[in-house]
């Protein structure tokens, strides 16, 4: 029934009310409004976090045990200090701890986003142009990638990594290990998706043309494939920060993921977590909730992005 | 049809054969087997002598062939950490972990199925907007914060369920052990199990929503509507049947991925299970059981999917008639 | 002359959507006669496919019928209730797609979806059903109807899918069939045959059918009457034999691929200039005047309503408002 579709029309005008619409939606959903407003907030707090936070808490000297277990805006009952949101056991603040745990949760997700991309996009790219034995290999691992959930390959990666890292390094090297093993969880998705517009593409008869007048297929690919497939891949790589975020909270959680001395959101939560019987809430309760926020902004921001750019799910 | 299985398996043997050689890297290179098993004091020449003992001088290949070998054995060493054998350290968490995999996998199943064909159905409405609202919470939720959530709710402010453990297990034949018999342990079950299905449950529910939208939109759809069939017999009778093709494989799917996350689960609750077992390994890089948990969740994996391939060409008779056509 | 089968009156079906309200069929009437053929023809976009959707009761959402009647012998059906125009569909009103290869749900037999649809209308037992679904798949001509029963939708070819799919239609004797395009999607060889069993069957069980289809040929040898829409409105309806040797609709004249003026007829080939507009663009007056070579001032200003034109004839033109036509030439 072609009288509900949109017209055609040419290109240009297409692709001007495509952008369109795009900020269109967002300025008329108050879910994206908030969701952008709420990662925004704490994206700027991670990276101002050395300004803004009270205490520096990886810095073991500021820190005095006596101070440990402080309940929020009450004075501790040793020290008489007085924390917004309370201490942890080491007597770290809360407050600050959250700010630098999110600006590693914020880094590593950011980093394994772009490791990903790069890795993901330039699989798709190699294997849609060459195609033959290449696009086999890089669809076959992918395929069997793909029927593993991510967190267990990173989980895997990051032991595997570890095992093969000597035990000196294994500290410092952490953050390193951990987004190389969340960003190679990730890149299958990119490949799929730039792999397909690439094989659609190549065949196109400007792309031909280039070809023929001598252009390196590398400047091709870049300058006509690469600008098609932003649009999904942005949507892939939002979904994707909010994976990784979880991803790494979850291996800092489970105690293999950042080192204890620098302690992301995950690791803040599982100190909290042994302390909820005790009653000391508080540890628990602030980062969960942080990483709550985040994780679900986040999300929610992809999953506003996929439906903006995809008009037939609208 | 045999084509196909042949084709499946031999990609199957193969997929199993590169986790092998990543698992025996592992084993291999990591550290010196030796040094964890004799100590420092020993001297140089029993190390050498027992390096040739243990085959440690053959060629990568033999070497390789025969860690293959004892692994179709189940023979994968001793653990460095807990000086067992590893294969006895997995049977005997096995158990936990398929319990809590399989009542969070059929909970999973049966809510996400029913959740995702009402909000497919009844595309507006309160109903449908909270449950798609809470869905997409629930997906953006980590599962060790949704676990640890549910520990302070249930256990620590209620003190309704247990929060660790597996409770008082019966044992059944030589080495299975349940908790389903006792009363503790149904209780302990009930916390974890929903922590791992409701990841699982929201993912079944969006994927069987979406499916079931597209289905409806479909001119077979249309059609059955157009011959006057009742609500009932379109919804549940064809769009369904049809519906559930694609969310059979991936739930099957999903199935290996519950496993996975009972990583996660069992760490948060301290579930005896193979997941919290190998957490433990990665922490303290005990290098047999990793390369044995890595080989096990592999053949978990290689198995479903081909069971799943399988199923497919049971529930859809357009395979079926490709396999006779193969036949002939 | 006798009550209608079908009768449709000033219908109207609108599409909300982001940018304003979308009409999609703009005041259109018609009726169809007991075992009568009509044929509507237009091209795609002009509201043939939304005429069938609505007689039948199944307008996507967020479409809906805005405006209008539809009765079915006298009875209003457009403002039934769900159930009570379930009821009616398949039994009353039965409708056949255009594309066979995806009409038919592929999980289930053709056994169990023609016994389904006749079981769902009729009162018989399993045993009847698969009896009576046997020989209407004979009478559609499947070859070794009673063994092939029990094949999955993929085991027939596309034209013999689209048979199967007209048994359905069938299944519950309806008075009114409704074919949309139902012989687009297949191989060219095998489209008159279908036309032709189509026809048959129907013209057998007195069953009336609007064929919907942009095959003007396919019109001249099926249909007893004709229907043309131009943009969702109705332009011109009559006689097959004689809007085919003499259109009347400059449109009409333009669809039949020739342009005979009105004192002389002169053939040869000429498509029409330009294209028919969009939903949100509809000229003001007559829908057509941008491409109507005879286009005068008042065609731009007001819009045609259906003017009588001897027997069963009616066109929606200003060039032949008699009454009028004076006025509208000082304009």
């Amino acid at each position: 029934m072609s009288e509900k579709t949109e017209p055609n029309a040419p290109r240009g005008w297409l692709y001007r009310a495509w952008d369109s619409d795009v900020s269109y939606s967002f300025r008329t959903s108050p879910v994206a409004i908030s969701a952008g407003l709420v990662a925004v907030i704490i994206i700027l707090m991670a990276i101002f976090a050395p300004w803004l936070a009270p205490y520096d808490p990886y810095d073991p000297s500021s820190l005095d045990l006596m101070d440990g277990f402080t309940p929020p805006m009450e004075p501790n009952a040793f020290t008489g200090n007085v924390y917004w949101l309370g201490t942890d056991n080491q007597g770290r603040d809360i407050f600050s701890t959250i700010l630098y745990g999110a600006r590693i949760s914020l880094f590593v997700g950011f980093a394994a986003v772009v490791f990903a991309m790069v890795l993901g996009i330039a699989a798709g790219l190699a294997a849609g142009y060459r195609g033959g034995w290449l696009d086999s290999l890089l669809m076959r691992v992918a395929d069997v990638q793909l029927s593993f959930p991510s967190i267990l390959i990173a989980l895997l990666i990051f032991g595997v990594a570890r095992g093969f890292i000597p035990p000196a390094y294994r500290e410092t090297m952490a953050i390193w290990v951990l987004i190389v093993a969340i960003g190679l969880s990730d890149w299958v998705q990119y490949a799929r998706v730039v792999r397909g517009a690439t094989m659609v593409e190549k065949n196109k008869e400007y792309v031909q043309a280039a070809r023929v007048i001598g252009a390196h297929p590398f400047k091709i690919l870049v300058r006509h494939i690469l600008p098609n497939v932003m649009g999904p891949v942005l949507v892939i790589a939002t979904i994707g920060l909010a994976l990784a975020i979880i991803a790494e909270a979850t291996l800092s959680f489970l105690g293999v993921g950042v080192p204890p001395t620098q302690p992301s959101l995950g690791t803040l939560i599982r100190i909290g977590q042994q302390y909820l019987f005790s009653g000391e809430w508080w540890i628990l309760l602030f980062p969960a909730v942080t990483l709550l926020a985040l994780a679900l902004a986040v999300n929610l921001l992809g999953d506003w992005l996929r439906d903006a750019l995809n008009p037939r799910l609208r | 049809m045999l084509a196909f299985i042949i084709r499946r398996v031999l990609q199957s043997i193969l997929v199993m054969l590169v986790v092998a050689l990543v698992s025996f890297s592992l084993f291999r290179f990591v550290g010196d087997p030796i040094n964890s098993m004799v100590g420092q004091e020993a001297s140089i020449e029993d190390r050498a002598a027992l390096r040739e003992a243990l085959g440690l001088n053959d060629p990568f290949l033999m070497q390789f062939m025969r860690f293959i070998g004892n692994a179709a054995q189940g023979d994968f060493g001793i653990s460095y950490r807990l000086q067992q054998p590893v294969m006895e350290l997995i049977l005997s968490r096995l158990p936990a972990t398929l319990e809590l995999a399989l009542v969070s996998g059929v909970v999973a199943f049966i809510f996400g199925v029913g959740f995702g064909v009402y909000t497919a159905l009844r595309r507006r409405g309160w109903v449908s907007n909270s449950i798609m609202t809470l869905s997409l919470i629930g997906v953006s939720l980590p599962t060790f914060l949704i676990g640890v959530l549910l520990i302070w709710v249930f256990a620590v402010e209620f003190q309704m369920l247990p929060s660790f453990g597996r409770g008082d297990v019966v044992r059944v034949g030589d080495w299975w052990s349940t908790g389903f018999l006792t009363h503790s342990g149904r209780l302990s079950l009930i916390l974890p199990a929903f922590t791992l299905g409701l990841y699982q449950m929201t993912l079944i529910m969006r994927l069987v929503r979406a499916e079931m939208l597209e289905v409806l939109r479909t001119d077979y759809i249309k059609f059955a509507r157009a011959r006057g069939l009742t609500n009932r017999a379109v919804h549940f009778g064809h769009a369904l049947k049809n519906t559930m093709v694609p969310v059979i494989t991936i739930t099957g799917l999903q199935l290996g991925s519950i496993i996975a996350f009972a990583i996660i689960t069992e760490t948060v609750f301290q579930w005896p299970g193979v997941g919290a077992l190998f957490i433990n390994s990665v922490r303290f890089v005990d290098v047999p059981v990793m390369a044995a948990y890595l080989l096990l969740i592999a053949l978990i994996f290689v198995l479903i999917n081909l069971v799943v391939d399988l199923l497919y060409y049971v529930v859809d008779p357009r395979l079926r008639a490709d396999r006779a056509a193969a036949r002939h | 002359m006798a009550q209608p089968l079908l009768s449709v009156r000033d219908l109207v079906v609108e599409f909300p959507t982001r940018r304003g309200t979308l009409r999609a069929i703009d005041k259109v009437s018609f009726d169809i006669q007991e075992g009568e053929v009509l044929g509507m023809v237009g091209e795609s976009g002009a509201g043939k496919s939304i005429t069938g959707a609505a007689i039948i009761g199944l307008i996507e959402p967020p479409g809906r019928i805005a405006g209008g009647e539809i009765r079915l012998r006298g009875e209003r059906i457009d403002n039934l209730r769900p159930e009570a125009l379930r009821r009616i569909r398949g039994r009353r009103i039965g409708m056949v797609f255009q594309d066979p290869l995806t009409s038919l749900n592929p999980l289930y037999t053709v056994a169990q979806q023609l016994i389904e649809t006749i079981r769902t209308h009729i009162d018989l037992s399993e045993r009847e059903a698969r009896a009576r679904a046997v020989a209407l798949l004979d009478r559609v001509g499947i070859p070794a109807a009673a063994r092939r029963i029990d094949d999955y939708p993929h085991h027939f070819s596309g034209g013999m899918r689209q048979r199967v799919v007209i048994a359905l239609a069938l299944a519950a004797e309806p008075e009114l069939v409704i074919a949309d395009e139902p012989t687009t999607a297949l191989d060219v060889s095998v489209q008159a045959q279908i036309i032709d069993v189509l026809k048959e069957i129907c013209a057998e069980r007195g069953a009336a059918v609007m064929l919907i289809t942009h095959d003007m040929g396919v019109i001249a040898e099926t249909a007893d009457r004709v229907a043309v829409l131009y943009a969702g409105r109705l332009a011109e309806i009559g006689p097959v034999r004689d809007v085919i040797t003499a259109a009347e609709h400059p449109y009409t004249r333009g669809l039949m691929g020739s342009i005979p003026t009105l004192t002389q007829t002169a053939d040869r080939l000429v498509q029409i200039p330009g294209s028919m507009p969009r939903l949100n663009a509809i000229p003001q007056g007559c829908a057509f005047n941008p491409r109507c070579p005879e286009v005068f001032g008042r065609c731009r200003v007001e819009r045609p309503d259906p003017i009588d034109r001897g027997s069963r004839r009616q066109v929606a033109c200003w060039l032949y408002d008699t009454a009028k036509a004076e006025e509208a030439g000082n304009v």
